[in-house]
């Protein structure tokens, strides 16, 4: 990401190696030294978020990469974690004597499993069949997790016990923050191995694929091995990320396999930008962190989650990954300063229009679910009667307004953009 | 007997139902290639714009002004949303109709909230028509049969004797042909995924109170309607059709058959057991497994004859 050409791995993945170490020390800053305990709350984001983003890595193994839109991909993370619950169960028993390092690897292996055996169905199709047919399983497997007790206990879904006393590193596994450290380490593996997995021969076929199948067929390769060896390959990652939930909550209902999970896959991925390997790192993160956050303030904040992606895929289908990576050229000829006003002349509008769309959602929000639950708004300690009609016109005014300015400023944008590539091209000439 | 002959009916009342929402799907499926998923969130909006008319004017008004409301909203959407995505390509369309359903969904909590709301059969509508074996047929029910008989003759009519029809009909086998002649395809682009919003939003009328107008109806029936576009195959109304009654008759006769696999197959359940996932599988009532049966459909058909029941080409 430096840019500099004196590329050393550690001089290239400096960043990605500060984020680890934020990612290792963030618990320890939230550290209550007086009680003597981690924050519950973070530690729980952050594992989350570490299973998300093995979950989106994986789902992107088929969207970006393959370019297979899988509406069912929760089905190889849940089935995972229910496989999982059933190992520690195992495990309890005394009939499978393995640490629970482990057990994520053989939820993957599972996700495997179950990769080839749907992934036989749908390699055949592409495109929009590929979409209908994942679809297909994935309410299969979601009606039948409610319907089927013996291995997925119905509504009420499969609980078992994390602590099974046996670990390579000594280490019980009670506290959540010992199991933060598991994911942690899960994480960085599966990613790398994803990663490394680009890198390969069936990584650049799955490429030549998803830009031309025809051509990749007449070189030789056939397409739909290429698809099916790639599903099956992001089943077995997405079964690591239900192995590390069923540790995680020690209990897997059918929410791990239903549509909203598979939906969220799609929102991660799109958004964090599917077309760059560490586009859904950032989608993952994103979400979780909306998921955790914002839900606490915000009746409304699926419809935030709603319409970032129905932005993202109207105006940067590359997601925001796509437009960080817009900027290397630019950085690279250190022209950065060019852009420094152009970006600050977005701000005023692009925070008003902001301010006026979540204002108008909230007062909206408030006038009926807020009702319900007899909750008043209030802002900075201002209360705000939804019944005015202040409100509304300032919520408004701050949109239509916001907007339109937002609109010159955004052309002034693009053009000054287009001044710095042409610029660039012209000098490298 | 009485049994076949009520389920018959109410099987031929929820694949007509099933029709009105598919139709329009497949339309806009054949024609434009996009994948609509706000497609069961029109036929929600439907139901509850209807709730909200119904309460204010009346039943019947609803009936003409709530289907309109659904095609204004899928123009728009077309022209404002469909538009601009399109130069990114055909998943992009699909993903920017997934996210619309997205916000659909959340947006109809917010304003009606989560639980169902109280939109009925109208009073002169709610009376048993006539009594089969002692069971009454609800003459709503026959309403939504007339309204949906209605509906057909009426796709039917504008696709065979009007101009825009051929067109669309022109459309649905051979897009870039339609284009390559002069005819303004984006026009018809809007005025098929507008019409179809409208067939959707009908749907919706007639269904929010046969079924139950709630923020979960949506996706409950979406994943279904998908189900039939594909069963009946592409390009094809009349496959739809078929597809649409024969969804229906599998989702109303699975409920009243009480045998299992295990019966079936006569009685190897016996010594499997029913405590493991195999001896469960086998044991279970079709009753039960209802809910799972049209996607078995879709699933096998889409392994074994992609391009679906009538359908010309491959999905």
């Amino acid at each position: 990401m430096s840019g500099s050409s004196s590329s050393s791995a550690l001089g290239r993945n400096w960043l990605w190696i500060v984020v680890l170490l934020i990612a290792i020390g963030l618990p320890w800053l939230f550290y209550d030294w007086e009680k003597a305990r981690h924050s519950g709350f973070l530690l729980t984001m952050l594992s989350q978020m570490g299973m998300m983003i093995i979950f989106a890595l994986s789902y992107n193994m088929l969207m970006g990469q393959a370019g297979l839109l899988s509406f069912g991909h929760a089905v190889f993370f849940g089935l995972g974690g229910y496989c999982t619950i059933h190992f520690l169960n195992a495990a309890e028993a005394g009939s499978l004597p393995l640490p629970l390092e482990i057990m994520p690897l053989l939820a993957a292996f599972s996700g495997l499993g179950f990769g080839i055996v749907f992934g036989y169905m749908a390699a055949k199709q592409r495109a929009t069949a590929f979409a209908m047919i994942t679809m297909g399983i994935g309410e299969l497997i979601a009606v039948a997790a409610i319907m089927f007790h013996a291995f997925f206990g119905g509504e009420g879904g499969v609980s078992a016990n994390r602590m099974i006393e046996r670990s390579v590193l000594g280490v019980g596994y009670g506290a959540a923050s010992e199991v933060y450290y598991l994911i942690l380490t899960w994480t960085v593996i599966a990613a790398l191995l994803m990663l490394f997995l680009t890198k390969t021969p069936l990584g650049a076929m799955a490429n030549a694929t998803r830009d031309n199948f025809e051509r990749a067929q007449f070189m030789g390769y056939d397409p739909r091995r290429v698809r099916f060896l790639q599903f099956a390959l992001s089943g077995f990652f997405a079964g690591l990320g239900g192995g590390l939930y069923a540790i995680t909550y020690e209990i897997v209902t059918f929410d791990a396999v239903a549509g909203a999970l598979s939906a969220n896959a799609v929102l991660m991925t799109y958004i964090g930008g599917a077309t760059i390997f560490y586009g859904p790192i950032l989608g993952a993160t994103l979400i979780t962190l909306l998921q955790s956050g914002l839900s606490l303030l915000s009746n409304a904040w699926l419809i935030y989650v709603g319409v970032l992606f129905i932005l993202m895929v109207t105006f940067a289908p590359a997601g925001l990954a796509g437009m960080i990576e817009a900027h290397g050229p630019i950085a690279r000829a250190g022209r950065m300063g060019r852009l420094a006003v152009p970006y600050l002349r977005l701000l005023i509008p692009g925070g008003a229009t902001l301010l006026g769309a979540v204002g108008l959602v909230e007062i909206a929000s408030f006038v009926t679910i807020g009702a319900a639950q007899g909750k008043s708004l209030s802002v900075f300690g201002y209360k705000i009667g939804v019944d005015d009609t202040m409100p509304w016109v300032i919520a408004f005014a701050l949109l239509g307004v916001g907007g339109a300015w937002l609109r010159i400023e955004i052309r002034h944008f693009a053009r000054v953009w287009e001044d710095v590539t042409a610029d660039i091209k012209q000098r490298s000439v | 007997m009485e049994i076949i002959l009520i389920s018959l009916l109410n099987g031929f009342v929820y694949g007509m139902l099933l029709f009105m929402l598919a139709s329009g799907l497949t339309l806009i499926f054949s024609m434009m290639g996009v994948l609509n998923f706000a497609h069961a969130g029109i036929y929600m909006i439907g139901a509850y714009v209807a709730f909200e008319i119904s309460r204010l004017v009346g039943y019947f008004p609803a009936l003409f002004i709530a289907p309109l409301v659904c095609a204004a909203i899928g123009a728009a959407i077309e022209v404002w949303g469909l538009r601009r995505t399109h130069h990114n390509g055909h998943i992009a369309e699909l993903l920017f109709t997934f996210g619309l359903f997205f916000i659909i969904e959340r947006g109809v909590q917010m304003i009606w909230g989560m639980l169902p709301v109280p939109y009925r059969v109208p009073a002169v509508l709610d009376f048993p028509l006539f009594t089969l074996y002692g069971i009454n047929f609800p003459a709503y029910r026959g309403f939504m049969l007339l309204v949906a008989a209605g509906m057909l003759l009426g796709i039917w009519l504008m696709l065979t004797r009007t101009r825009i029809g051929l067109i669309i009909q022109a459309s649905l086998t051979h897009p870039n042909m339609v284009s390559a002649l002069g005819h303004n395809v984006p026009r018809v682009f809007t005025i098929v995924f507008a019409g179809g919003c409208g067939l959707a939003g009908l749907a919706g009328v007639i269904g929010g109170n046969y079924q139950v107008t709630e923020p979960s109806m949506a996706a409950a029936l979406g994943p279904i309607v998908f189900v039939v576009v594909v069963f009946g195959g592409l390009g094809s109304l009349g496959g739809c059709f078929v597809a649409s009654i024969i969804v229906g008759m599998v989702q109303t006769f699975a409920v009243v058959v009480d045998v299992s696999l295990s019966d079936m197959l006569g009685g190897i359940g016996t010594w499997i057991g029913t405590k493991n996932l195999l001896g469960e599988i086998l044991s279970v009532p079709v009753a039960r497994i209802g809910p799972l049966l049209p996607y078995l459909m879709m699933v096998l058909m889409l392994l074994f004859r992609p391009r679906g029941l009538l359908g010309t080409r491959d999905t």
